[in-house]
C-alpha cells in the first residue's frame, strides 16, 4: 500500500496520453455526506428517476443485488443472492485481506494523474464478486451518481467472477439534470477466472458539463468469457477511456460492444483494446457511433501475440447532423498464424433507404428514426434479457432525443 | 382511378418521360413493356413520388386528388404501393418490422409470411443478402401488408427461379383480385365486376402473363407511350419483331 501511495504521488501531475487535459485543482474533492438507506424505496423521487434513466431499478425487479453511490458516499450496497458479494471498496479494503490481491493489480496506479487521484483521494466504489461456481442469473445493478456541483468523484471498482461463476453487472453512471460542472474518475478492474462468464454493461447518462476519465483493465483466464458493453447516448462534455483486456488463458474470449451518440459540444474518445496472449483465444470489438454534432474518436486495437488466435474489429459511424467521427481501427499481429480482421465505415443515412421506408407509409422523420435505431441495434450474444431490454430502452430514448 | 395527363419528367438534366397520358380505372391491371432504359422504372418511381424524378409538366391524379407534388409517404397512405426490383438493405431493420410498418401493426405478420413462404426470413435484416427470388417474396409480403389500391410492380419475375415463379405470379394475381378461386357466394363474373385494385406491372420477359390476367398492355419507348393494346398481342409482337419496330411508332 505504501508503495502504491509513493507511485501515485509521483504521477500526480502526469498528463494522460489521450484526451484533453483536465485541471484537477479546478474540482473539489471533499467528501459530501449523504445518508445510507436500508431500503431503496427510501431514495428521493428525483434520485430514483435519474437512476432509472441509467438502468437502475429501485424496485430491484429481476436484480440480484444493488450498489448505489451518490457523489462520494455509498447510499446502499447489498446482495440478494448467496454466492454473490456486493461491498463498498473502502469497507472491503479494510475488512478483507484478499481485496489487496486485486486492487491496482491490472490498472497501474501511476498510469496518469487520474489514476493517481483515484488512489490518493479515493471516495469509494464497489467490489462485486461471484464465488466459485455460483450462477448469478439476474444482473447486479450499480449506480454512480454525481450531484454535487464542481465535484471530482473518484471511484474504484473491482469485479470478480471466480472459477466457473456466471455474473452479470449493469452499471449506470448518471449526473443530476442541474449539474453544470463535474468530473468522474472511474477505475475498474475485471477478473474473469477459469471457465467463468462475466457480462458488464455500462450505461453513461451524464450531463452537458460532465468530464469523464475512466481507466479500466480486465483479465480473462482459460475458457472464460468477458462481455463488455458500453452505451453513451447522452450529452457529456468530454469522455476519454480506452478499456483494455488481456486474454491470458487458452480459449478465453472477450467481446466489446459500444454504442455512442455524440451530441453537440460533446467530445468522446472511446476505444477498446484486447491482447490475445494464448492460443485459441478470440476477441471481437464492435462499435457504432452516431454524431449529431459532437466529436467522436472511436478507437479499437487488437493485439495477437501467439498463433491460433482469432480477432475481429468492426467500427461503423454515422454522421447525422454535423460533427465528426474519427475511426482508428488497429490490428497488431506479432507472429505467424494469427487471424485478424477489421472493417470500418463512416457514412450518412442513404436517401434511398429513407424513401424506401416512406413508400411503406412512414414520414421522413419516422423513417430516419427507424434507420438510426437499426444502426444502433447490435445483437449481443449472451446478454440476459433484462440487460438487452435496458440497452433497447437507451437506444429508444436516444432516438427520441435526436429527432 | 389513376390519371396521368401530359406528364413530363426530368432526371437530372435528362428528359426521361415525354408527354405521358395514362388512365388506370379501378379493377384494371396494365402491363408495361419497353426496352431497357425506356423509362419504365422512372414512370413507376414518378408515380410513387421519388423526388429525383422532377415533374416539369402535366399532372398525376389519384382517387380524384392531384398528387403531383405530394410526398412519398402521403402517396403510400393514399393507397399506392411498389414492389421494387432492387430495394436497399437496411441494417438492423428486420423483415418483420417492415411488415408491421406497412400494415401499421394491423396484421398477423406470421400468417402473411407463410403465404409467400417467407417465415424463416422474418428475423433477418431487410434485403440483407436476399437472393432475387427472396427479394420478390419480401416485396410481395410488404405489399400484402400494406393493402394498397394501386400496386406498381417493377419486373416481379426477374431473378426468380422456376420453383418460385408460380408462387410469385399467383400472389400478384391474388393481390390484384385476379384469382379464380371458386366462391360460393359470388360468381366469377361478379368477382370480376367488383374488382377495385389497380395494377401496373413492368415486365421484360412476359412470363408474368402466364399467371396474371391483364386488361391492357402499354409500350414505353424512349420516354413515350407509343402503343396500347391487348397485352398478349403486344408481347407476341415484341417477341416476333423486337422493340426496333417501336421506333416507327415513336416518331
Amino acid at each position: 500500500m505504501r508503495d502504491l501511495e509513493e507511485k501515485a504521488r509521483q504521477a500526480q501531475d502526469k498528463k494522460a496520453v489521450l484526451g484533453p487535459d483536465i485541471d484537477l485543482d479546478a474540482y473539489q474533492s471533499e467528501p459530501v455526506s449523504h445518508n445510507y438507506v436500508e431500503d431503496l424505496g427510501d431514495l428521493s423521487k428525483a434520485d430514483k428517476k435519474q437512476m432509472l434513466q441509467a438502468g437502475i431499478d429501485a424496485e430491484e425487479t429481476d436484480r440480484s443485488g444493488t450498489f448505489v453511490q451518490k457523489d462520494t458516499a455509498v447510499l446502499h450496497a447489498h446482495s440478494k443472492q448467496e454466492g454473490l458479494e456486493v461491498i463498498p471498496i473502502r469497507e472491503a479494503l479494510k475488512q478483507y485481506n484478499w481485496v489487496e490481491d486485486y486492487y491496482w493489480k491490472l490498472v497501474a496506479v501511476d498510469t496518469d494523474k487520474y489514476t493517481a487521484r483515484a488512489h490518493l483521494d479515493l471516495h469509494n466504489g464497489y467490489v462485486i464478486r461471484a464465488l466459485p461456481g455460483s450462477k448469478v442469473v439476474y444482473p447486479v445493478q450499480a449506480c454512480l451518481y454525481l450531484e454535487k456541483e464542481g465535484l471530482s468523484q473518484n471511484v474504484h471498482n473491482i469485479v470478480i467472477a471466480e472459477e466457473g461463476a456466471e455474473l452479470h453487472v449493469i452499471t449506470g453512471c448518471a449526473a443530476a439534470a442541474h449539474l453544470r460542472r463535474g468530473l468522474h474518475i472511474g477505475i475498474s478492474e475485471f477478473y474473469v477466472k477459469k471457465g467463468a462468464k462475466l457480462s458488464f454493461t455500462m450505461i453513461h447518462h451524464w450531463a452537458e458539463g460532465t468530464m469523464v476519465r475512466a481507466r479500466s483493465v480486465g483479465m480473462v483466464e482459460e475458457g472464460g468469457l468477458f462481455l463488455n458493453n458500453y452505451i453513451s447516448m447522452k450529452p457529456v462534455k468530454s469522455v476519454q477511456m480506452y478499456p483494455t483486456t488481456h486474454l491470458v488463458g487458452k480459449g478465453a474470449v472477450a467481446r466489446f460492444y459500444s454504442l455512442l451518440v455524440g451530441s453537440p459540444n460533446s467530445e468522446m474518445d472511446v476505444g477498446g483494446r484486447i491482447f490475445l496472449k494464448e492460443p485459441d483465444t478470440r476477441a471481437e470489438i464492435v462499435s457504432r457511433a452516431i454524431t449529431n454534432g459532437g466529436k467522436i474518436i472511436a478507437r479499437g486495437d487488437l493485439v495477437g501475440e501467439v498463433p491460433r488466435v482469432k480477432a475481429h474489429l468492426e467500427c461503423h459511424g454515422l454522421i447525422l447532423n454535423g460533427g465528426s467521427i474519427h475511426a482508428i481501427p488497429e490490428l497488431e499481429g506479432k507472429v505467424d498464424g494469427v487471424e485478424m480482421s477489421h472493417e470500418a465505415a463512416i457514412g450518412k443515412i442513404a436517401q434511398e433507404e429513407i424513401l424506401y421506408l416512406m413508400s411503406r407509409g412512414l414520414s421522413e422523420d419516422e423513417a430516419t428514426a427507424t434507420i438510426v435505431r437499426g444502426f444502433l441495434s447490435v445483437d449481443i450474444p449472451g446478454l440476459p434479457p433484462q440487460l438487452k431490454a435496458e440497452i433497447d430502452r437507451a437506444v429508444e430514448q436516444s432516438n427520441k432525443d435526436m429527432m | 382511378m389513376l390519371q396521368i395527363e401530359d406528364l413530363q419528367v426530368k432526371l437530372g438534366d435528362k428528359e426521361i418521360l415525354k408527354h405521358i397520358d395514362l388512365e388506370i380505372h379501378p379493377g384494371e391491371t396494365h402491363i408495361l413493356f419497353g426496352p431497357n432504359g425506356s423509362g419504365k422504372t422512372s414512370l413507376l418511381m414518378t408515380i410513387m413520388g421519388y423526388p429525383q424524378y422532377r415533374v416539369t409538366g402535366g399532372k398525376i391524379v389519384f382517387k380524384g386528388e392531384d398528387i403531383t407534388d405530394m410526398p412519398v409517404d402521403e402517396r403510400a397512405q393514399l393507397g399506392i404501393g411498389v414492389s421494387y426490383q432492387r430495394p436497399p438493405t437496411i441494417h438492423g431493420v428486420k423483415t418483420r418490422q417492415m411488415v408491421q410498418i406497412c400494415a401499421k401493426g394491423k396484421v398477423d405478420a406470421e400468417a402473411l409470411a407463410e403465404k409467400v413462404n417467407f417465415s424463416e426470413f422474418m428475423e433477418r435484416d431487410i434485403n440483407a443478402g436476399f437472393s432475387g427470388g427472396e427479394i420478390k417474396r419480401s416485396e410481395l409480403l410488404q405489399l400484402m401488408a400494406q393493402d394498397a389500391d394501386l400496386l406498381l410492380f417493377d419486373e416481379p419475375e426477374s431473378g426468380v427461379d422456376l420453383e418460385n415463379i408460380s408462387l410469385i405470379g399467383n400472389s400478384i394475381s391474388n393481390l390484384l383480385q385476379r384469382d379464380f378461386r371458386v366462391n360460393a357466394k359470388k360468381t366469377q363474373k361478379e368477382k370480376r365486376e367488383e374488382r377495385t385494385k389497380m395494377g401496373l406491372i413492368i415486365t421484360h420477359t412476359g412470363f408474368i402473363l402466364d399467371y396474371v390476367t391483364a386488361d391492357k398492355g402499354q409500350v414505353l419507348y424512349d420516354g413515350m407511350l407509343t402503343c396500347t393494346s391487348n397485352p398478349r398481342e403486344i408481347f407476341k409482337c415484341i417477341s416476333k419483331v423486337g422493340y426496333e419496330e417501336c421506333v416507327r411508332c415513336a416518331i
